[in-house]
């Protein structure tokens, strides 16, 4: 079945603050106990969206104005930390569709390309406007476009960055790399049997 | 003839293609998988109808579930027995080799590769675990991957790929008594910072990597993605061949002369090219204590915790926020920080020589009131080893409970966890917020002597004051 092509995304935005948001804080660890994804959106950021007893905190994320969000934006090295799909799982299954940040971890970035959901880089001017005008007005509709790597917030243009190949496997529908790997049976197998190990 | 550096002659010997969108058709030789990120491949693999390709390639191992005072089956937390079932299927189903907790070969996968002989000089090894860098140390190249990837590879052996740049850092000179692999390696992400090595394969070099154990540089490598470098590396030497001779799966005597010839043509040419270079000196590592909520937030044991008021805004807004999660005050020493839990174990520093050193400098010493120190064997082997030379008495006798094998309070996904805001002086490597299973609780991350000096001392301490030498 092909893939869809995504050139670009549109959806509400919500902003979580921060640095170094890293794949626990994403998805902690405790909810990885299962063998498949199926209902990992509903972990995704729990322990800093509930307090030690089980209530709901003043995250953006439990802000009903945000609740129809399919866009974050958050700030510098999102992602880091572990390898676990499970968090941009998490996200995927939330909602999400695309994540604006000021950069991505790199394994973190690769999961999500995987999943269909774009990874973009925008600049900390950048970054502190949208915040500011996602703040004001939660129904502002965002527009990701890949095609001319800008994004689109009402009258307003954002320049972002993404990696090259990232963004045509996103836009030629080859962000899942399977069926291409599968393709080349016979040079895997001259490479298996060229190596010094087996 | 082209110098090249190792990441390059070892990528090129595996690249099978260039795939559409420009990156590499990568072939992977040793494919490691656990039982945390690899049902949910093994189930999409299902759902397209394909085969594992190359199970030979693929072994497996159950780390981070397991119970550590416990191994009879079910286990008491129903869903960890259902993953544990689910890997053995899976296993028995495909082919792969599974190292279960009944072969006497269980650990933490980190730990067993290299243990088995499965880490050699020259190999792409991947993982669905971030810490894979750890193989590094052996002259691989090895990362961690997500779990579409582990399904690419069991479907495959090959994942689509760029290739990385290479940063060597060289840390020459010697190393003082006390200091460790660990405190070099939290050295280096201190400076480099946590993303610092985003899009690079880190090269270690110099007289420290030279001097190093091989279990030392696994210490080091083991640590590469908390700085951002999903690959980290040594070039093998001597002691790496040595170190792998005899080993289950190394290369048999007959086949052993050519494999080594193989691996000497490995090491990067000298003179070749690198994206960057950076050099440290080892006299200025001292034994390193993270205060912070990444491990880039990291001091010398001698040092005050950091004033945000006497920083610049962006690092001053991270250290009031690490500061208020760590309930530790700015501009005071971090030595006599009260501590809760000690642990000592994880696959940075769970091996042998971690859990030997730690016994060699703990007698006659006794875990401070309070403390609940732990000390959790990388692997059945190692138990097994350290308990043939008598360690586990060792520790019991200075209050530590000796446990099984397995990942533990590393990341608490078995019951090891720690309760409340309770602070622990643990050798693993990540000090994110909620990592050892309390979404309060606090981590400080140091060297295998470092944590028992705390625990002995019940505060955080300079290991050469309690153990002096
Ligand atoms: S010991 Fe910790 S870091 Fe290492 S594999 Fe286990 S959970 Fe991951």
């Amino acid at each position: 079945m092909p893939l869809e092509k995504i050139t670009t995304v549109t959806g509400q935005g919500v902003y979580v603050p921060g640095d170094d948001i890293d794949t626990d804080r994403i998805i902690p660890a405790r909810f990885m106990k299962c063998v498949t994804f199926d209902g990992l959106g509903e972990y995704l950021f729990y322990d800093v969206r509930h307090d030690g007893n089980d209530k709901l905190t003043e995250h953006a994320l439990n802000n009903p104005n945000f609740s129809s969000a399919s866009i974050m934006l958050s700030g510098m090295n999102f992602g880091c930390g572990s390898s676990r799909e499970h968090a941009p799982q998490s996200l995927y299954r939330a909602g999400f569709r695309a994540i604006i940040a000021g950069n991505f971890a790199e394994i973190f970035f690769g999961n999500s390309i995987n999943l269909g959901m774009p990874c973009v880089s925008l600049d900390e001017a950048g970054r502190i406007k949208l915040a500011s005008m996602i703040e004001s007005d939660p129904t502002l509709e965002l527009k990701i476009d890949l095609v001319d790597r800008e994004i689109v917030a009402g009258d307003t243009h954002f320049n972002f960055d993404i990696r090259d190949g990232a963004r045509e496997s996103l836009m030629n529908g080859k962000w899942d790399p399977i069926d291409e790997l599968l393709n080349n049976v016979t040079s895997i197998e001259k490479v298996a049997k060229s190596l010094s190990y087996n | 003839m082209e110098k090249l550096n190792l990441f390059q002659k070892v990528w090129k010997n595996h690249e099978v293609n260039k795939l559409e969108n420009g990156q590499t058709q990568l072939f992977v030789g040793r494919h490691l998988i656990h039982e945390v990120t690899s049902p949910q491949a093994f189930g999409m693999l299902k759902e397209k109808g394909l085969p594992v390709r190359y199970p030979e390639r693929t072994f497996a191992t159950v780390d981070h579930i397991v119970p550590t005072d416990e191994i009879n089956e079910p286990y008491s937390d129903p869903l960890a027995d259902a993953m544990i079932k689910e890997l053995r299927k899976n296993c028995e189903d495909t082919g792969v080799t599974f190292f279960d907790v009944s072969s006497g070969k269980q650990g933490i996968v980190h730990v067993v590769g290299p243990e088995q002989g499965l880490t050699q000089p020259g190999m792409t090894i991947a993982c669905g675990d971030s810490h894979t860098s750890t193989h590094g140390a052996f002259g691989a190249i090895a990362f961690g991957v997500g779990t579409s990837q582990v399904r690419d590879l069991l479907a495959t052996q090959t994942l689509a790929l760029s290739p990385l740049k290479v940063r060597r850092i060289e840390v020459n000179g010697n190393l003082a008594p006390g200091v460790y692999a660990k405190d070099v390696i939290l050295h280096i992400i201190r400076k480099l910072g946590v993303n610092g090595g985003t899009g690079f394969a880190y090269e270690y070099a110099g007289d420290v990597f030279d001097n190093f154990s091989m279990e030392e540089r696994m210490t080091a490598c083991n640590m590469s993605i908390e700085g951002g470098a999903r690959v980290g590396y040594v070039n093998p030497d001597q002691k790496t061949f040595e170190y792998l001779r005899g080993r289950p799966y190394s290369p048999s005597e007959s086949d052993w002369d050519t494999a080594v010839s193989t691996w000497e043509l490995l090491a990067s040419d000298p003179g070749c090219n690198y994206d960057d270079i950076v050099h440290f000196d080892a006299s200025e590592i001292s034994p390193t204590v993270t205060w912070g909520i990444n491990p880039a937030q990291a001091i010398s044991v001698e040092e005050n915790i950091p004033d945000p008021t006497q920083l610049s805004t962006t690092e001053a807004s991270s250290t009031r926020e690490a500061l208020e999660y760590m309930k530790l005050k700015a501009g005071t020493p971090i030595k006599g920080t009260a501590i809760d839990v000690a642990f000592i174990g994880s696959c940075t520093n769970g091996r042998f020589s971690d859990l030997e050193e730690v016994a060699n400098r703990i007698q006659g010493h006794k875990v401070k009131e309070n403390v609940k120190a732990i000390v959790v064997p990388g692997s059945q082997i190692v138990s097994k080893v350290a308990q043939e030379k008598g360690l586990d008495t060792i520790f019991k006798e200075a209050g530590f409970e000796w446990r099984n094998a397995g990942c533990s309070m590393c990341l608490a996904m078995n019951p090891d966890k720690l309760i409340g805001d309770q602070l622990c002086a643990s050798s693993s490597n990540r000090n994110f917020k909620g990592r050892q299973g309390s979404p309060t609780g606090r981590t400080m991350l140091m060297s295998p002597l470092m944590v028992a000096a705390a625990a002995i001392s019940g505060e955080i301490t300079d290991s050469r004051e309690v153990f002096p030498s």
